[in-house]
């Protein structure tokens, strides 16, 4: 029985992928679900989620974090969806579709975006098992068990998806190859060079890359398990898996079963309005369509334009699809590789402009034409300019070609910046938003952040390579209409930390009212400063304290009124107004005196005991007026401040290493002391953390630490800008096989450099994001002394480990700064008679009169959450 | 309760039910940092001084989380205002109105302030 009721007209979606999802999206922005029925037939197990992200579930990224269906848009808009029930016939005559669990639905209109499938070469035995595709979520948890007991894997196919599943196999942990039958990576993408550099970058992670070599045979064992593939050089490689990433072919089955027509290489044939060719109630749109130019697009943007186009032909509005722009940039296992344009250079009579540094893997051309017109290009290593080159494609760039591709700081490169750039200019390419639109969400619709930006015209929202870009126009525009986009560190000063560290250096301030009289914005100084400005200042103080004769102590003169409440009291203030209390241990290592010590103080004084995540014992519930006691006793058991209140070093975290453990290879418990002992107490942007594993099994978690450490044969491998928290980042490898030396030095250089050039609350992390060339900076500056600071840089840390004083000893050696440590200023004996507690589980808790809770709206709610 | 020992210098006292309340010497107050005091009837008061040497109190206990800690923030001056920002979540009160500069429909009681020999 027919499922409609005939009354209103019914629009049915077969496929449910990402085109299939933006198109009832289109449906519903020009008011077409309220006057239809829309039913949509879904394959898969899941509704529409985001495949082009699809490998960053291996980086953590879950199911549930894909999806792109918001359900509560499918149940406002009236939408029937039917997941996990493919279309399995048309009756074009009776204009009725039929899903597999037998529902039957009749038509107005039809709608194909089927997709496509992974195409896979007819050699002998490719469905054994181990062998793979990789297109769904349902593909990548396959991979993910198959792999989990197994060491090696090889990708046939060395494509853009091809060395997307080898980083992804990589990422499992198997060595990884990668087959390619074309002589070079990425045929499609780049040319010749392009491919030269890339596969460098690729060979120097590790991955094996066979190119100009065909797969014959994948080889099995008599379980029917693949165990190696036959190569058309005669060699055979040994393998336990093998994904096949050999390109795409349109789903057109279902078409060609009711008779529509397909192209020779298959593809639904449409016309300029997305309208079947054969039948003017069937539409076909996205990967599984052969467009008016000939052409199938295997790219997800001019499939949303051609969602748009068939949506608004519905609604009867004029729109045509007549081809579109393969520009790509990816990220492809770190690497960035862009292509724009007319990337071969196949207009007649064109020019390349091509700059090469195989030694960095860096490779950028640009076509331009003889008219000087910038037709296209390809950028291997460094795509930071893609988002403007894009742009610029079709027109004559109002500076030199060259200076585009040139790297920074190489004599006459420009940076162009996008306010250069026409209002027609494409910026987001995935969802065809011109530079004109994002103009518009910030002058017309008052849009002033790029999240408010983003969620007005959708730039930014699907691969997120323009949103650089999208940044700098919102700021230039926002800076157009008199906005002031301040970049200074508060209120009271114009410069930011970065200069006002080089201030304070060259010019050996070390009181924060000189600087404010001398440096501060007009109106502020003579003031009292700001919550923001005095830590900040503060901390550069401190950090560089024994070079610009500051005393080293915090709590110093001027200095005490200038700390956080936090580093003032030395400890953690809690919810209640008490404090906690985290002596040092360095490394994770303490004697059972030790414990003993820590245990009687807690059983002493009523303190709340909690094991941190940092390997080290916090005590909580202190009154301010225990604080100086408890330290007292701390201190003479040998204990010292573990700074868990400081933007500072917190702890250097060790696996229990080659001492006792099987597999390491080196003292990684020694080593991390080492280094906590050295870098304590060192006042920085934000808090460091670090972290050393005996070997690569990584029980220390040094990857995910501001500088980690792991240990190998030939000694110790050095990471840095690795974040856990909100927004995690993996470290990156700074340097290899370093002995203790040379370790420690570029330790000591890495984390000046950093002090020196970070934001206020900026994590090395988001530091090494930021900064104008990255880690390649970063190693340039402290690895090769690119800029001839290092010998600084040292000497500065020299100073500060030379001068390092326990604060809390200090500190109860000094009546006047005890004094301070009062719950009241006339009632010194006297305890807060807010703070109380109440029993939890054998200990206590804090007991809170309620009160309602707000939040600040500004951005200071989260410690250290600063502008990101 | 035990008061603070007395010394010669000049007094810090607060008007509390029309009468001034000694709270200590002067002296103990650093520019930019504050103290709280206990008051006769059991409330607390936060005492600051600024860099001009402008004395200010307000009620000491955060109206947002509760606990009694504003004496322990971070003072600075927001367009000519003297203010506290609470070390707790950051929300920042003016001293001499006591008004919350981020939240409007919140503000702290003042205590008028000044010197005594
Ligand atoms: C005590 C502890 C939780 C525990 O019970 O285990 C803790 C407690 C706090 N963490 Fe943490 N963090 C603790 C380990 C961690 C870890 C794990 C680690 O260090 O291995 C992380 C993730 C690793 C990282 O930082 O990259 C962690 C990520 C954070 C973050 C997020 C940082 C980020 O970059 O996103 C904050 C907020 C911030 O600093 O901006 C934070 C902030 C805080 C603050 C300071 C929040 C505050 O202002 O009150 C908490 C202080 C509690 C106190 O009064 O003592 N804590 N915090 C841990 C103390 C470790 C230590 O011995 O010093
Ligand atoms: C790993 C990976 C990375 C990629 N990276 C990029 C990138 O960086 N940039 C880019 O532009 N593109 C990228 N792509 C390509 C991009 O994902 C596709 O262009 C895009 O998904 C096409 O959308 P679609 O809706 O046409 O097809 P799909 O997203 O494939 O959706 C088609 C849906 O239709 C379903 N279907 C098929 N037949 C039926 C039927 N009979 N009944 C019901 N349902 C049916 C399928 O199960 C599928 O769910 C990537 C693809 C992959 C796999
Ligand atoms: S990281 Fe290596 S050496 Fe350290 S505990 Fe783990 S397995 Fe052992
Ligand atoms: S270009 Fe992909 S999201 Fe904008």
């Amino acid at each position: 029985m027919p499922a409609t009721d005939g009354a209103t007209p019914t629009i049915v979606l077969v496929g449910h992928g990402m085109v299939g999802q933006r198109f009832l999206e289109a449906l519903a922005d020009r008011g077409l679900t309220a006057a239809h029925r829309v039913v949509v037939l879904c394959e898969e197990p899941r509704p529409a989620y985001d495949r082009v992200a699809l490998t960053s579930y291996f980086s953590g990224k879950t199911p549930e974090d894909l999806s792109m269906t918001d359900m509560e848009f499918i149940e406002k808009e009236g939408i029937e969806l039917y997941v996990g029930d493919p279309a399995e016939t048309i009756d074009r005559e009776a204009k009725r579709v039929t899903a597999r669990s037998g529902m039957v639905v009749d038509y107005d209109i039809l709608v194909l975006a089927t997709g496509s499938y992974p195409f896979v070469p007819p050699v002998p035995n490719k469905d054994a098992k181990g062998c793979f595709v990789y297109r769904t979520i349902e593909d990548l948890l396959a991979i993910e068990e198959y792999a989990s007991t197994r060491t090696t894997g090889a990708v046939v196919g060395g494509g853009l998806l091809g060395l997307e599943a080898a980083g992804a196999l990589k990422g499992l942990g198997l060595t990884s190859h990668i087959v390619e039958f074309a002589p070079r990576l990425m045929p499609v993408q780049v040319d010749d060079g392009g491919g030269a550099a890339l596969l460098r970058t690729i060979q120097e992670m590790g991955l094996s890359v066979h190119t100009g070599v065909g797969t014959q045979e994948i080889v099995v064992d008599e379980d029917g398990a693949v165990t190696g593939m036959k190569l058309s050089d005669g060699s055979e490689l040994a393998t336990d898996l093998v994904v096949f990433s050999a390109g795409v072919r349109p789903r057109d089955q279902l078409a060609r079963d009711c008779g529509l027509s397909v192209g020779e290489r298959g593809g639904i044939a449409v016309d300029d309005q997305c309208r079947t060719v054969n039948d003017p109630h069937v539409f076909a749109i996205g990967e599984c369509a052969l467009a008016s130019d000939g052409r199938v697009y295997g790219l997800v943007a001019p499939g949303y334009e051609q969602a748009e186009t068939a949506a608004a032909t519905i609604a009867a509005d004029e729109a045509a699809f007549t081809g579109a722009d393969l520009s790509t940039k990816l990220k492809l296992l770190g690497v960035d590789v862009a292509s724009f344009g007319d990337a071969h250079g196949a207009t007649a009579d064109c020019l390349d402009v091509v700059y090469s540094d195989s030694r960095s893997g860096l490779y950028k051309k640009l076509v331009i034409g003889r008219d000087g017109t910038l037709l296209g290009g390809i950028l291997v290593g460094d795509a930071e300019a893609y988002g403007t080159l894009k742009a610029f494609t079709g027109s004559v760039p109002p500076v030199s070609p060259e200076s585009l591709v040139l790297p920074a700081g190489a004599g006459e490169s420009v940076q162009l910046g996008p306010t250069a750039l026409p209002d027609d200019a494409i910026i987001c390419s995935c969802n065809n938003v011109r530079k004109g639109t994002i103009r518009g969400a910030v002058t017309e619709h008052n849009c002033t952040t790029v999240p408010e930006v983003k969620k007005c015209t959708k730039a930014g929202t699907t691969c997120g390579s323009c949103v650089k870009v999208l940044g700098q126009l919102v700021t230039a525009e926002l800076e157009a209409s008199g906005v002031v986009v301040d970049k200074g560190l508060c209120g009271c000063f114009s410069q930011t930390r970065e200069e006002l560290y080089e201030i304070v250096l060259a010019l050996r301030i070390n009181k924060y009212q000189d600087l404010l009289d001398r440096y501060g914005r007009e109106d502020a100084r003579g003031g009292d400063g700001c919550e923001i400005c005095k830590p900040a200042v503060a901390s550069i103080i401190a950090s560089l304290a024994p070079t610009i004769g500051a005393d080293v102590y915090v709590l110093d003169g001027e200095q005490a009124t200038l700390q956080d409440t936090n580093d003032h009291f030395l400890a953690n203030l809690q919810k209640n107004g008490s404090y906690s209390v985290v002596p040092r241990i360095p490394g994770g290592e303490i004697t059972p005196e030790g414990l003993i010590v820590i245990g009687e103080i807690a059983r002493d004084f009523g303190l709340y005991t909690k094991i941190t995540g940092g390997q080290r014992i916090d005590m909580f519930g202190a009154r301010v007026e225990q604080l100086p006691l408890i330290w007292t006793r701390l201190v003479d058991a040998g204990f010292e401040s573990g700074h868990a209140y400081g933007k500072s070093l917190r702890t250097v975290k060790s696996c229990v290493g080659q001492t006792w453990c099987r597999y390491g290879v080196q003292d990684s418990v020694r080593m991390a002391i080492d280094l906590e002992l050295r870098y304590r107490g060192l006042r920085s942007p934000h808090k460091l953390k670090s972290a050393v594993s005996g070997c690569a099994r990584e029980c220390a978690e040094a990857q995910s630490k501001d500088f980690g450490i792991i240990a190998t044969s030939g000694g110790w491998n050095l990471y840095v800008g690795g974040n856990g928290g909100a927004t995690p980042r993996h470290a990156d490898l700074l340097a290899q096989d370093l002995n203790d030396a040379e370790l420690i030095k570029l330790i000591d250089r890495f984390l000046m450099f950093y002090i020196r050039t970070a934001d206020r609350l900026e994590r090395t992390s988001t530091w090494l994001e930021r900064i104008p060339g990255g880690l390649d900076h970063v190693r340039d500056v402290v690895v090769e002394d690119s800029l001839g600071i290092c010998e600084e840089l040292e000497s500065l840390m020299t100073a500060h480990v030379a001068h390092y004083r326990d604060e809390w000893s200090d500190t109860i050696n000094d009546p006047e700064k005890l004094a301070r440590f009062v719950s009241f200023v006339n009632a010194p004996d006297t305890p807060d008679p807010v703070v109380g507690f109440v029993p939890e589980r054998d200990q206590i808790k804090p007991d809170l009169p309620l009160l309602s809770i707000g939040l600040r709206p500004a951005d200071d709610v989260l410690e250290g959450s600063a502008q990101r | 309760m035990t008061l603070a020992p007395e010394t010669t210098d000049l007094k810090i006292q607060l008007l509390i039910d029309n009468s001034w309340f000694t709270v200590c010497d002067l002296n103990v107050l650093l520019p930019g940092r504050g103290v709280a005091a206990l008051l006769p009837d059991g409330r607390q008061a936060a005492i600051f001084r600024d860099r001009a040497g402008t004395l200010y109190a307000i009620d000491n206990r955060d109206p947002f989380g509760g606990a009694a800690v504003l004496s322990r923030g971070l003072t600075g001056t927001h367009q000519g205002s003297p203010f506290v920002a609470s070390p707790l979540l950051k929300q920042r009160f003016d001293l001499r109105s006591g008004q919350c500069l981020d939240d409007e429909t919140v503000s702290v009681t003042v205590y008028e302030v000044r010197t005594a020999a």
